[in-house]
């Protein structure tokens, strides 16, 4: 698990990265949303995995005992989950917002109809 | 005033503010008073703020009350503090150009709040004390900044949208992805705690640090525009109307950049040997590029906009000297070009709103119909070129002073032709709108008609207001750079900020 992990996390970063260069508008989006996963992933997965620790501290201690989980990397992650969705759901509707301006889908397309104005 | 509240009152007035603003949605008028009241009050609180940063040097709040590495931070020092007040002042002169330079449907449509909300985020920028709250007001302000940008859905500006949401969509997963390798190397997010665990030499983890500091040089790089990760700037910048560009052009690059001054003068020190080269590297292309592309566009708007790119040359310079003096000469140019260059985009909605249109070929004599315009343009525009004794001149006469007693001839000789490049593309824009007769092909009724005095009053206001500050800062420069140098040593000898923010004074 720990070795598959980096690999998907480069995985999401190299595919979304090859969606966000497509000129399709669609594929843009989706490569925005696999960038986003991808960066989250590697939140989660750089604060450090550790088995069977839990993140609260038993009832006799004071401090948390080994192994305990971090839970810092999984509160940041939460946050960046939902700032993430936020500028996901705006440029999905930015994007719908261009097709429904331009009646296109493709980029250089609006490139194009800009400079002949 | 406790300091306490001084520090929180910065995020709270615009947040409240828009707040009101949304309360009256369906009244214009009402909102922009409420927007108006929370402009001044924002001003006002920035400036009691930069007061107490002044007799205290640094203050610092922890909230929520849990003890400081722990809870959030918000610390102000000198350099913050100046940067809040120059974003309240041309916050202030953006609003009330808004209000005449501005149509009504955008107005109508969530500009006030918008605005009021980005000047949230800028506050929070500056003075929060914390890694990954850095990122989230960072995205606090950039969603503004879009929603800003596309704003009115004309085609112009949903292209410049796209480009601008997807590179900076990039650029905060960068910044995140930094935020997490830090984290997971020092097991901290608080920047004291973090300059202290960075600055002890048997941390095994210290000489890893530079891959941290290699994200966030991108991730801020692309936001501030330096050399290579500037193309969304020119792309997205000059589509919004003045009101909307004038504020994101003026400030949000520099903010940027004040992030980047903060992080490598605080955090990523361990590795200067490398990093100072690089910056200063990129500080020239940076300078050069932007001139060279601002030399070859014809539209009014587009030249000030590939100035902003070696502008931001300018301010790394400052970093990649890395002297007291470099980083003061930095931070005066980057107070310097707030005004100057929210000024001169303000200056081009004011020739826009009489000849409807920004294309230099298009334009002409307005110097014979509006000739005290003409003479605003050109303080201005002399003031960001550098010619003495206005503002430009002191920072870049800081900015190479420093370079020279660093041995540093190359940088300061590029610095040197970019201002001349800079000079000759200001007196490009001054022959072809202000002084060339008018184009015969579009002489007739192009022209609106004289607006009525009460409406140009409006608009000529905050032009005056904000020249106002740009003469003051260069013919009475002294206070200023007194305060960039307070700045710079407090940037760089950081135990006041450590123990300020450390010391868990606990809020009663």
């Amino acid at each position: 698990m720990e070795t598959l992990l980096p690999l998907m996390v480069g995985t999401l970063f190299a595919v979304g990265l090859y969606f966000i260069l497509h000129r399709h508008l669609f594929k843009v989006i989706l490569g925005l949303i696999l960038f986003g996963l991808a960066t989250n992933l590697f939140l989660f997965v750089i604060g450090g995995l550790s088995r069977g620790g839990s993140a609260i501290i038993n009832e006799e201690h004071t401090i948390a005992t080994e192994p305990y989980a971090d839970p810092v990397p999984q509160a940041l992650l939460l946050t960046a989950i939902v700032i993430g969705f936020g500028i996901q759901a705006f440029s999905i509707v930015l994007i719908r917002r261009v097709y429904m301006t331009f009646k296109s889908n493709n980029l250089d397309e609006l490139q194009k109809e800009n400079e002949a104005q | 005033m406790p300091s306490d509240l001084l520090l929180v009152l910065p995020l709270l007035i615009p947040l409240y503010g828009a707040l009101l603003c949304l309360a009256f949605w369906q009244r214009e008028q009402w909102m922009a008073v409420m927007a108006g009241l929370a402009q001044m009050v924002w001003l006002l609180s920035t400036v009691f703020l930069m007061q107490r940063v002044l007799a205290q040097e640094v203050i610092a709040t922890q909230v929520g009350n849990w003890p400081a590495p722990y809870g959030i931070t918000l610390a102000a020092d000198v350099f913050s503090a100046l940067m809040l007040v120059a974003a309240a002042v041309i916050g202030l002169s953006v609003y009330l150009f808004s209000l005449q330079g501005l149509d009504v449907t955008r107005r109508r449509f969530g500009y006030y709040p918008l605005l009021l909300l980005l000047q949230m985020g800028v506050s929070g920028v500056c003075l929060t004390g914390d890694l990954f709250n850095l990122y989230v007001w960072f995205e606090v302000l950039l969603i503004c900044c879009f929603a800003l940008l596309s704003l009115g859905g004309s085609k112009g500006q949903l292209e410049g949208a796209i480009k601008y949401v997807t590179i900076n969509f990039l650029a905060s997963g960068l910044l995140l992805s930094g935020v997490g390798i830090t984290y997971s190397l020092f097991g901290s997010l608080n920047l004291a705690e973090l300059a202290l665990l960075v600055r002890q030499p048997e941390h095994p983890n210290l000489p890893l640090l530079s891959m941290a500091s290699v994200f966030f040089l991108v991730g801020f790089g692309v936001k501030a525009a330096i050399f290579p990760l500037f193309f969304w700037l020119p792309a997205s910048y000059h589509t919004p109307p003045i009101a909307i560009s004038s504020f994101i052009a003026g400030l949000i690059t520099k903010v940027g950049m004040y992030t980047l001054i903060r992080l490598f003068t605080l955090l990523f020190i361990s590795d200067l040997g490398f990093v100072l080269p690089l910056l200063a590297l990129l500080a020239g292309f940076t300078m050069l590029i932007g001139v060279i592309g601002a030399a070859a566009q014809t539209d009014f708007k587009k030249i000030l906009s590939f100035h902003i790119i070696s502008q931001i040359g300018y301010m790394l310079m400052g970093l990649a000297i890395y002297t007291p003096l470099a980083i003061a000469g930095s931070i005066f140019f980057i107070i310097h070009n707030i005004f100057v260059k929210t000024n001169l985009f303000l200056i081009s909605g004011v020739v826009a709103q009489r000849y409807r249109t920004f294309s230099l070929k298009k334009l002409g004599g307005v110097y014979l119909l509006q000739p005290v315009l003409s003479v605003l343009f050109l303080l201005s525009a002399l003031s960001l070129a550098g010619t003495p004794p206005l503002s430009g001149f002191w920072g870049k006469l800081m900015l190479a002073r420093a370079g020279l007693e660093a041995g540093n001839y190359t940088l300061v000789g590029v610095s040197l032709c970019v201002s001349l490049i800079t000079l000759f593309s200001m007196t490009k824009i001054w022959n072809e709108v202000f002084w060339k007769p008018r184009p015969l092909a579009v002489k007739k009724d192009t022209i609106m008609a004289p607006v009525n005095p009460i409406r140009l009053w409006q608009l000529y206001l905050p032009i005056v207001l904000l020249l106002a500050f740009i003469l003051f800062i260069g013919l009475y420069a002294r206070p200023l750079v007194r305060l960039s140098e307070r700045a710079a040593d407090g940037l760089l000898h950081i135990d006041t900020y450590t123990n300020t923010v450390l010391s868990n004074n606990k809020v009663k």
